[in-house]
């Protein structure tokens, strides 16, 4: 095996970019639980990003356009899931996995004509002279904007939650929806935003997949990343930072897992492709049997529908 | 302004009318789809519904109907029992793989055998595969308080690895002159899924698929264990003071789940599949979400929902071919469904009301 | 009159199938504390749901200051100086004491000073307070000092009290009753909802008295008899339950005997059960007193055996059964009522047959080799409907489709009709009429008279004095010993509740 060949820096700085699609969709998800609703149509959100995403840019011409075209994408398909679940009462699991079912047949539709072209590139953030710092500079100084932006996105909601007003809202919400309607809160119109805001995050992910990481389209590539994101909020407890450790964790693992195949290490293919699932599943034993912990944190009201009667 | 009022009791008129409203609104939705990919809606929507079953290939269609609805059902009814009962497990598709390999493995290492044991004892295999898979997610959950869903689903992942090792690797035909996939069930009498109506589509999977709605029609009417599911799905509290343990009750709903999608599994590689191959997994485990939801979770609703489910596949297949629709239109068109299935199910447990003005 | 408040004229408000308020009219001055009594279900919520500007009236008006007054939203109540205290759902466990309050006020200062405001406010009014600690961790009556400062720092002109009584031990009442009269001097009025009559004959000026969503008289507390009032608001004569002297079984072993009985709580931010020791002979009623949260559900879970034990902390007739699971114990004879109906004792969305199979399986054999014998556990639950009462269109109908009162009938006589040898109720009469709480009251003892022994847990304490042979109370989790309930006076039993709970008793002058 020949891990000599593995520049850490490098590998740190590709596992930077691997996490961005599962962080921006699990601090999203994140919100989304806050706010006491429990959305499982992450995967398939993610994939409505990354078509429509993937489409606009190569449509346009432009890697921004595609970003906001796959974050409009996958919101129009998580404002489905807020009118059947807020309004029309329906079961949030039931409802969330019709989410993954529907988004990947019909990104699978949309994408058709996509198969085999290459995107317009996004480009890296020019830091001049700080990118060509030895270690530091490939590590934090030479990357595309989204890198950064799910950095800031993770550190704002962090900030709204524990300091702002609308962040103590949200959380009272996911806590006791009937208290938060007796004193006056609009419950379902809160609750619709923060799926529209998981919507928006998911599909800002699933555009970087196709968009970046891979970067082309193919029918079913997220390969469970919105799943992994889904994990990650459990791993997270519900913290924001958390959720870039947990990311961080996750992109390693799958960029480590590729270098060794790359490497030609050893081990049987199959065992490193099957391994991040087999990694989280491992995570989630470990955050839900350290009992009382992590589940008190889980918001309480977390998969109830709320329906305002007297 | 509209306005939500929940019914005293569900309706039950709803409860039967919601899922035909479902399926006409979802061809209403679909015929737009497939005009806006330029096909004409009504085409479409006939070759898809009405040709399978009256049209000019109906008699070779018809039988592939029942070759589709087959694991269809046999999946969906055992997640229905466990979605009943809150315990929501969809990696029905993983089982069914690790169901198809492990009754394919058993019958495999013993080829060419003659004994007409060898047949049964793959059913158990591939039964014990599904139950097998479908036991990590339970036990993780009794144990550690892990969430099945998520657990169910990254071994659905884990398991498509597997079948590709399998179809590569240790289960590949020894004379395919290296090319991925097992021996074809088609050249191993002992072992072979038969056809056992001509032309019917009727093979023992499809008697496996009846046989399980009757079983749990029974469970869920007449017998306490059913009574339980539904009451720990509805009341989980109640449910423990009526006595249920719930340990219990999430080893039992994803053992049969489990052991019913591995059926499935088994009964199609040594059928109408034929042999461990790469693309084996063709999505059974998760439409059979959507027909145990069109089916209302009931057993004959989940009959009738796979036999409509199965249609769409039949007639999307004929659509893909004679008119040129993608297959991934009917995917879509499989999700819409549900979609609407879960829009209109309100109408059993909800009133709408016009209310007009301020004050009445 | 230049001294009003608020004016009610004429408000009615219908859901379907129930008239919640019919031709309401009423007044309050200014600084006037008033009560409105009813019993459950008499419209007192609906009406204050409506000055809250949670629930729009189908007609009639309110005014305020003399100005006409509709609150669309409760922020709108808030700011034209209307604040309500409620009686549940209206605080959050994971949330901080301030972040509770902030949540409550319109334009909430920086936490910090929130924090500071929270400290003096409960200073003045005698009701202390740590604004960094989570709500989950506070007993009930802290809750309430919880919404109550919410409202304080908002400077009420008028302060809504919902069944504020209901979760406090009579010395926490006093210390309440001394904030209110301090804000009441200060010109705050106050509308005081309850149907507990002691209370509002020590503390309100004047009156107005609800029955089926009607006005049915109007009075001044103080010149009227407790036994006066309770007639208008129940409209019949009541008369106590009749008791039989008890028998003496000759069974020298207790029936139920619990020992040493600790636990940790399965809820989230519920109390923990602390070396409980009691034990009931065959024919004895003990009654259970105890402010609610002091660990009420975790008894009756223990004693059910939702929740398992030691085998030797739970013991019938000497047998330890401390972790035989419900159905093991109903076959000894246990039957349990569980406070919470729609959701543990009942499933909401199951028919009454249903919901009698539920607990009755097993005593009532309705099953064989574990197959459920429908027609029979519909005979049943009919002979339970005709027996208790209970109005129903029939056996077919959803548990949630059943008034509140109804289905506490029903479930009463579920447990009760199934000829038990040890019976554990939580809250017998919870939302009850004034008559059905006395034919339940008559059900339990005639089944102690039948010879089983009953453990009434009760945040009601004149259930527990009607029924009970001997009493204690749950503080904290700790069972206190228990005492013949004959010669208890009120003043014991407070003390036996937990006194204030610990909790610092007002300095006023």
């Amino acid at each position: 095996m020949d891990l000599g060949g593995i520049n850490p820096a490098v590998l740190v700085a590709s596992l930077m970019v691997a996490s961005v699609p599962i962080m921006l969709a699990a601090i999203g998800e994140l919100v989304v639980e806050k706010a006491g609703v429990l959305n499982l149509g992450v995967e398939g959100m993610m994939i409505m990003g990354a078509v429509c995403g993937f489409a606009t840019a190569v449509e346009t011409g432009s890697p921004f356009l595609g970003f906001i075209g796959g974050a409009l994408g996958a919101m129009a398909l998580s404002f489905v899931f807020a009118v059947l679940t807020q309004f029309l009462q329906a079961n949030q699991v039931a409802t969330g996995l019709a989410l993954t079912l529907f988004g990947l047949g019909l990104s699978s539709l949309m994408g058709q004509g996509y198969v085999g072209i290459k995107p317009p590139l996004t480009d890296v953030v020019p830091f001049g002279p700080l990118a060509d710092l030895p270690v530091v500079g490939r590590i934090l100084f030479d990357h595309d904007p989204m890198v950064y932006l799910s950095i800031a996105v993770i550190a704002v909601v962090w900030a709204v939650l524990k300091f702002s007003r609308m962040g103590l809202i949200l959380r009272a919400v996911g806590e006791n929806h009937d208290a938060a309607h007796a004193l006056g809160y609009k419950v379902t119109r809160i609750r619709v935003l923060a799926i529209m805001f998981g919507g928006a995050m998911a599909g800002l992910g699933g555009a970087y997949l196709s968009l970046v990481r891979v970067p082309q389209w193919t029918d079913g590539i997220t390969a469970g990343a919105g799943w992994i994101a889904l994990a990650i909020v459990v791993f997270a407890s519900w913290k924001p930072w958390r959720v870039l450790i947990g990311a961080y964790l996750f992109g390693g693992i799958s960029v480590l897992q590729l270098n060794l195949q790359a490497a030609g290490a050893r081990i049987p293919v199959e065992y490193l492709s099957m391994s991040p699932y087999l990694i989280t599943i491992l995570v989630l034993v470990i955050m839900s049997s350290g009992k009382g912990r992590s589940a008190m944190n889980a918001p309480a009201a977390l998969g109830q529908n709320f329906h305002a009667s007297r | 302004m509209l306005v939500l009022e929940k019914r005293p009791s569900p309706s039950r008129f709803w409860q039967y009318a919601t899922p035909v409203l479902a399926v006409v609104l979802t061809m209403l939705a679909g015929g737009l789809l497939f005009a806006a990919l330029g096909k004409d809606p009504f085409v479409a929507i006939r070759t898809i519904f009405w040709d399978p079953l009256f049209g000019e290939f109906a008699f070779y269609l018809r039988g592939q109907l029942l070759v589709k609805a087959g694991p269809l059902i046999l999946i969906a009814v055992g997640l229905s029992l466990g979605f009943r009962a809150g315990i929501w497990n969809i990696g029905a598709e993983g089982q069914y793989i690790m169901g198809a390999i492990f009754g394919a493995g058993v019958g495999l290492a013993v080829f060419p055998t003659e004994s007409r044991w060898i047949f049964p004892v793959m059913i158990v295999a591939g039964a014990f595969g599904g139950w097998l898979w479908s036991m990590i997610p339970a036990i993780l959950k009794t144990r550690f308080n892990t969430n099945e869903i998520l657990v169910s689903l990254m071994l659905v992942y884990v398991a498509q690895t597997i079948l590709s090792k399998a179809a590569t690797g240790f289960l590949r035909n020894p004379q395919g002159m290296g090319f991925p996939g097992s021996r074809n069930f088609s050249t191993y009498p002992a072992a072979r899924n038969v056809e056992l109506i001509a032309g019917s589509g009727m093979h023992w999977g499809v008697v496996a698929a009846f046989i399980a709605v009757i079983a749990a029609y029974v469970l869920l009417q007449r017998h306490m264990l059913g009574f339980q599911i539904k009451l720990a799905g509805q009341a989980p509290r109640a449910a423990r003071f009526a006595g249920v343990q719930p340990t219990r009750l999430v080893v039992m709903c994803m053992g049969i789940s489990g052991a019913l999608a591995g059926l499935a599994g088994i009964f199609e590689v040594s059928g109408p599949a034929g042999q461990i191959s790469i693309d084996f997994a063709s999505g059974y485990g998760f439409t059979a979400i959507i027909v145990a939801f069109l089916g209302r979770l009931n057993p004959l609703g989940i009959l009738l929902a796979g036999l409509v489910m199965a249609l769409t596949y039949v007639g999307g297949e004929m659509a893909s071919t004679n008119l040129g629709l993608p297959s991934a239109a009917i995917q879509a068109f499989q999700g819409m469904l549900l979609f609407f299935l879960l829009a209109v199910d309100l109408l059993s447990n909800y009133r709408i009301r016009l209310m007009t003005g301020r004050a009445a | 009159m230049t001294n009003e408040l608020l004016r009610i004229s004429g408000v009615t408000k219908a859901y379907p199938g129930v008239i919640a308020n019919s031709d309401v009219s009423f007044s309050i001055a200014k600084g006037e504390i008033h009560a409105l009594l009813g019993e459950n279900g008499a419209g007192k919520s609906t009406l204050v749901k409506m000055i809250y500007g949670l629930v729009k009236p189908d007609s009639g008006t309110l005014h305020l200051h003399g100005q006409p007054y509709a609150p669309t939203r409760p922020s709108a109540a808030r700011n034209a100086g209307v604040a309500m205290v409620f009686q549940h759902f209206s605080l959050f466990e994971a949330l901080n004491v301030a972040e509770n309050v902030a949540l409550g006020m319109e334009n909430p200062p920086p936490m910090r000073a929130l924090a500071q405001k929270i400290r003096a406010v409960s200073e003045d009014y005698g009701l202390p307070l740590d604004p960094s600690r989570m709500v989950g961790d506070l007993s009930a009556g802290e809750r309430q000092r919880v919404e109550i400062i919410r409202c304080l720092l908002q400077d009420p002109k008028l302060l809504i009290m919902d069944e504020p009584t209901s979760v406090l031990t009579p010395q926490e009442v006093e210390i309440l009753f001394q904030t209110l009269r301090q804000l009441s001097a200060e010109g705050t009025a106050i509308l005081y909802i309850s149907h507990k009559l002691e209370e509002i004959r020590a503390l309100c000026d004047e009156a107005t008295i609800l029955r089926r969503g009607k006005v049915v008289g109007t009075c001044t507390p103080r010149d009227v008899s407790a036994r006066d009032m309770a007639e208008m608001m129940v409209g019949a004569v009541l008369t106590p339950p009749a008791r039989a002297a008890r028998k003496d079984w000759g069974d020298p072993q207790a029936a139920l005997e619990v020992s040493g009985l600790s636990l940790a709580s399965p809820i989230p931010f519920g109390t923990s059960l602390k070396d409980i020791s009691f034990s009931v002979q065959r024919g004895e009623i003990l009654g259970i007193a105890g402010v609610a949260g002091n660990g009420q559900d975790e008894l009756l879970l223990a004693l059910s055996g939702e929740l398992r034990s030691a085998p030797d902390m739970v013991k019938c007739h000497g047998k330890p059964i401390g972790e035989a699971p419900p159905n093991a114990r109903r076959a000894m004879g246990f039957v349990a009522a569980p406070e919470d109906r729609l959701g543990h004792a009942a499933a909401p969305d199951m028919s009454l047959v249903e919901n009698a199979l539920l607990s009755g399986a097993v005593r009532k054999d309705l099953t064989r080799n574990g197959f459920i014998d429908w027609a029979k556990t519909k005979v049943w639950a009919e002979e339970v409907v005709a027996q208790y009462d209970v109005r129903t269109p029939g056996t077919w109908v959803a548990a949630r489709a059943l008034s509140g009162g109804n289905l506490q009938k029903f479930l009463m006589g579920r447990e009760l009709s199934q000829a038990p040898e040890v019976v554990i109720i939580n809250q017998p009469t919870w939302g009850v009429d004034a008559a059905a709480a006395a034919f339940i009251r008559q059900e339990i003892l005639n089944r102690a008279q039948d010879g089983a022994a009953v453990v009434v847990i009760s945040q009601d304490l004149d259930d527990l004095l009607e029924v009970s042979d001997r009493f204690a109370a749950l503080n904290e989790g700790r069972l206190t010993p228990t005492r013949p309930t004959e010669g208890l006076t009120v003043d014991e039993i407070g003390l036996m509740m937990g006194g204030a709970h610990g909790m610092e008793v007002a300095h006023h002058g």
